[in-house]
């Protein structure tokens, strides 16, 4: 028997969480005053929680590393969020938005969690509209829907490429009405630097301001970890800079499980490696690929010639172009999940089709959508639809209102035309679907202590499809959290405030202490980018897109030795006391040191291919991940001392409503 | 690339601050203006010295975060974005290239280049939200239409990334572009007309006592906007706050 609870709520897959609802202890309006929650985060998980929460009642602490909560890096979130709403009457369904995401995670996540987030799904819309987020819209005036990768219908709300920042603006929104009310309490520019447990449960955090350098004790009767995703273990990535698993981390390393950590979304579009100056990687939405139709040339010479410049690619001609993903999933088309797109794009420029210097690109044109469009236009306009330049014209403009952020983001990086020439991508990091293990209250393995959004496991297996994680993130913070933390909270109405002056607090306030002194005080010749650079191209080269055990146990080796030689070797300037950006990221970056090796013998202890985890050994004769039956469970790993010594534990995942079968897309 | 950095360097809220000039070479004209920054900042950390703070964070335009002053202009030479968007190939070999933090009275400076813009929170918490609950019990998302060109105006408007160029580009260092674009995003939305009145009076008075200067009409903002705010919301806040006044 395993000794992680789940919690799944018995009965009918479609009445769990109303049930689970209706059983669960609640707090009286007057008790909630007396409680205090403490949030790390404030992207769509944590902003969306903070302000539900404050409306609630509760006494909320809201942390950010940022200057404000705005900037949190779900701003950066483009394509859209799913909901079930089947507003285009294309046979949507809950029970549809379900399947597709548990079968788009390569049956690897909880049937009860992923049935209960499409529940959700609809409320999310109605609530974002009722905020003022100004979504796409029809002539008609009611909302209009676009088709994300790996689903058969149109279920997608956006707000052009930005909906990301739409969304989080509303939920930031809702937290200024709270911050206004003196309902939560903001702190930006702190980062979270140990949680504090007390009597086995979570009661506080210490917290460093990163404009003075104070170290602070801050205590609640619960701690909520919505701290977003680790994918800057990669170094390059399609994260913000700042982005960061040290609250995660720290929290692991107080007793939370660790789920899946091997699980990273590689995206198939973004904008290509150029140089080794590069800081970070830029996403092209995936709603690009609504229109753009992916391809490389299909004969080797075409490739030497666009490499040496003696050849463009609209010059190629239909018939000597390979549309691979076309030709390889008829059914899904250039519309296939993140990970089946990702390694076709690894798979064809490792036979040396690659379109770049670098060979690590392939094209996402545009060409025929703006053909078809134009023609649309001109046939609606009554204008000649065989007049190629009005054809033209039209359809460029259709493009532009659809998608005019991305191409002008892609020209001012590349500066190349994407109306002219077709665009070059190529896979990044962009998401970790693995996370602080949660039950189904959301809850970790530390009482008090949860993990929302990006930072917890839960739903999305080992592949998330696009556009799902605002819908979690929404989800958890929105609906979820504020009514299962109340269940939990209900035994702390008469706790009374937790005290601050007590030994538990001492010891994690003088652990980070000892921490940040041995930083400033270790003098080594190498900075902080150095190591993290170094640690990133282990990860990108070994636990990347494709893994094998011989090189998994090779990175295991190489990041110990790597973060050996860091701790001694580490270079921060400055001191403790003042604004130390090269400190902040000292601690990360020694997090993530410690994160990459787990992730390392995540991915080698698990034998089989799944979404996002491709290990070479296990593929079908056509090169698709090859799942393994006995690997039909989640992960957990818990601390002991070092990575290398961390405890499998293992949840076994059942499938009741969902028959378990090959993930196609052909 | 070989040029001439001069930078503002100030220890902290308290310290007068000064110009320091820093030569970088090897710069690549595909590197990003913070790219750039970073290699200076690898040179001064490898040579023992303090790096240049300044703030970022996505890097791809969207978090509003990075707020450099280089040139004379918000955001660099270039119009519609931000300096993390910039490249070097918008300069030549042998410039030099001037680096300075925002400067506005409600913006101080907290190390080198990076500013406190929490003024622009405390505006948003006096009024930029709609009083609903987020419980979901909300009706339907398509219960009422809304005019596509509305709407499409709205999302414009709402487009702001609240980075400061429009306080830092005018003469008066007045946030009216700032805080037009929450006030125009609700008043053209049937959601937000409910509280268009205490809205407008709220987020003006709030900025007033944040200590930004008055709008003269220049249009500097708008020129120097990455998101391309257009002034037609500032025009559209006073009419707002002139009727709510009469209202109030």
């Amino acid at each position: 028997m395993s000794i992680l609870d789940s919690k799944i709520p018995e009965g009918p897959l479609a009445d769990k969480w109303t049930k689970h609802k209706n059983e669960i202890n609640l707090v009286n309006p007057a008790n909630k005053r007396l409680i205090d929650v403490i949030i790390v985060g404030t992207g769509l998980a944590g902003g969306s929680a903070a302000a539900t929460l404050a409306e609630l009642g509760y006494n909320v602490k809201s942390f950010c590393f940022q200057d404000s909560p705005r900037r949190a890096h779900s701003i950066a979130a483009q394509g859209g969020i799913n909901a079930a709403k089947n507003y285009q009457g294309d046979g949507d369904s809950t029970y549809r938005l379900f399947y597709d995401t548990v079968k788009g995670g390569d049956y690897r996540s909880r049937e009860a969690n992923v049935y209960r987030l499409a529940e959700v799904s609809t409320n999310i819309i109605d609530q974002c509209v009722a905020q003022g987020v100004p979504f796409a819209r029809e002539y008609g005036g009611l909302l209009d829907n676009r088709s994300f990768g790996g689903v058969l219908v149109s279920r997608t709300f956006y707000a052009k490429g930005q909906t990301g920042q739409q969304l989080l603006l509303g939920a930031y929104a809702a937290m200024n009405r709270q911050i206004g009310r003196g309902k939560i309490k903001m702190y930006t520019r702190h980062e979270m630097l140990d949680v504090v447990v007390v009597d086995g449960k979570a009661r506080g955090i210490i917290a460093r301001n990163l404009v003075t350098g104070e170290i602070e004790r801050h205590s609640a009767h619960a701690v909520v970890i919505a701290s977003g995703g680790y994918g800057n273990a990669f170094y390059l990535s399609t994260y913000a800079m700042g982005s960061n698993v040290t609250a995660a981390w720290k929290a692991h390393k107080r007793g939370a499980f660790f789920g899946n950590p091997c699980y990273t979304q590689i995206h198939p579009t973004c904008i290509p490696v150029s140089g080794d100056h590069q800081s970070k990687l830029t996403l092209m939405s995936e709603s690009l690929r609504n229109d753009g139709r992916i391809w490389v040339p299909k004969h080797k010479k075409d490739v030497e010639a666009i490499r040496n410049g003696s050849l463009k690619p609209t010059e190629i001609a239909e018939e000597d172009r390979d549309y691979y993903l076309e030709r390889r999933y008829p059914a899904f088309g250039n519309l296939v999940p993140r990970d089946v797109a990702s390694r076709a794009a690894k798979e064809r420029c490792d036979a040396g089709y690659g379109v770049n210097q670098t060979g690590e690109a392939v094209y996402l044109d545009f060409a025929s959508a703006i053909e078809r469009y134009g023609k649309e236009q001109a046939y609606i306009k009554g204008l000649n639809v065989d007049d190629k330049k009005v054809v033209t014209d039209l359809g460029k403009k259709v493009v532009e209102n659809k998608y005019g952020n991305l191409f002008q983001m892609y020209e001012k990086i590349v500066d190349q035309n994407p109306y002219e020439t077709p665009m070059m991508i190529y896979p990044a990091v962009h998401y970790t679907m693995g996370g602080l293990w949660v039950d189904y209250n959301l809850m970790t393995t530390v009482p008090g202590l949860y993990a929302i959004g990006e930072a917890n496991f839960s739903d999305h297996g080992a592949n998330r499809l696009g556009a799902s994680a605002l819908m979690q993130g929404l989800a958890d913070g929105y609906f979820v959290l504020p009514y299962t933390i109340g269940d939990y909270l209900a035994h702390d109405i008469r706790t009374g405030p937790i005290p601050t002056d007590t030994k538990e607090f001492d010891e994690a306030e003088n652990k980070v202490r000892a921490d940040i002194d041995k930083f400033i005080n270790n003098k080594g010749t190498k900075s902080v980018d150095y190591f993290h650079k170094k640690l990133g191209k282990i990860m990108w080269n070994k636990c990347g897109m494709a893994r094998n055990e011989k090189e998994l146990k090779e990175a295991i080796t190489e990041i110990a030795t790597l973060r050996e030689e860091f701790h001694k070797d580490v270079f921060v300037p400055g001191d403790q006391n003042e604004y130390n950006e090269e400190l902040a990221k000292a601690g990360r970056v020694a997090d993530f040191l410690e994160l990459g090796e787990l992730f390392a013998k995540d991915a080698l202890e698990r034998n089989e291919s799944a979404g996002g985890h491709f290990r070479e050994e296990y593929q079908t004769e056509s090169g698709e991940a090859l799942r393994v039956k006995e690997y039909q469970y989640v992960s957990a790993w818990e601390y002991k001392g070092q990575p290398s010594e961390a405890v499998h534990h293992k949840e076994p995942l059942e499938y009741e409503n969902i028959e378990v079968k090959e993930r196609s897309y052909k | 690339m070989n040029l001439t950095l001069k930078i503002w360097r100030q220890k902290d809220a308290n310290d007068k601050g000064k110009i320091v000039d820093y030569p970088v070479s090897g710069i690549s004209p595909d590197m990003s203006f913070l790219e750039m920054l970073d290699v200076l900042n690898q040179e001064l950390i490898e040579k023992g010295e303090e790096p240049v703070a300044f703030d970022h964070d996505c890097r791809e335009g969207i978090c509003g975060t990075c707020s450099l002053y280089i040139n004379g202009r918000a955001h660099g030479p270039q119009t519609k974005i931000t300096a993390c968007q910039l490249h070097m190939r918008s300069f030549k070999d042998g410039d030099t290239i001037y680096i300075e933090p925002w400067r506005a009275k409600a913006f101080p400076v907290i190390k080198d280049l990076i500013v406190d813009r929490s003024s622009f929170d405390r505006i948003q918490q006096a009024g930029g939200f709609i009083s609903v609950n987020t419980s979901g019990n909300t009706q339907d998302a398509n219960a009422i239409p809304i005019e596509k060109e509305n709407a499409d105006k709205a999302f414009d408007a709402a487009t702001c990334i609240g980075c400061g160029a429009c306080v830092a580009s005018c003469k008066n260092s007045s946030a009216m572009l700032f805080v037009s674009a929450k006030v125009s995003q609700f008043a053209l939305l049937p959601q937000g007309r409910v509280e268009a009145t205490d809205r407008v009076l709220n987020m003006v008075k709030q900025m007033d006592e944040e200590g930004f200067g008055n709008c003269t009409n220049t249009g500097a903002c708008e020129v120097e906007c990455p998101k391309g705010i257009s002034l037609e919301n500032i025009a559209r806040m006073n009419r707002e706050y002139l009727a709510a006044s009469f209202k109030g």
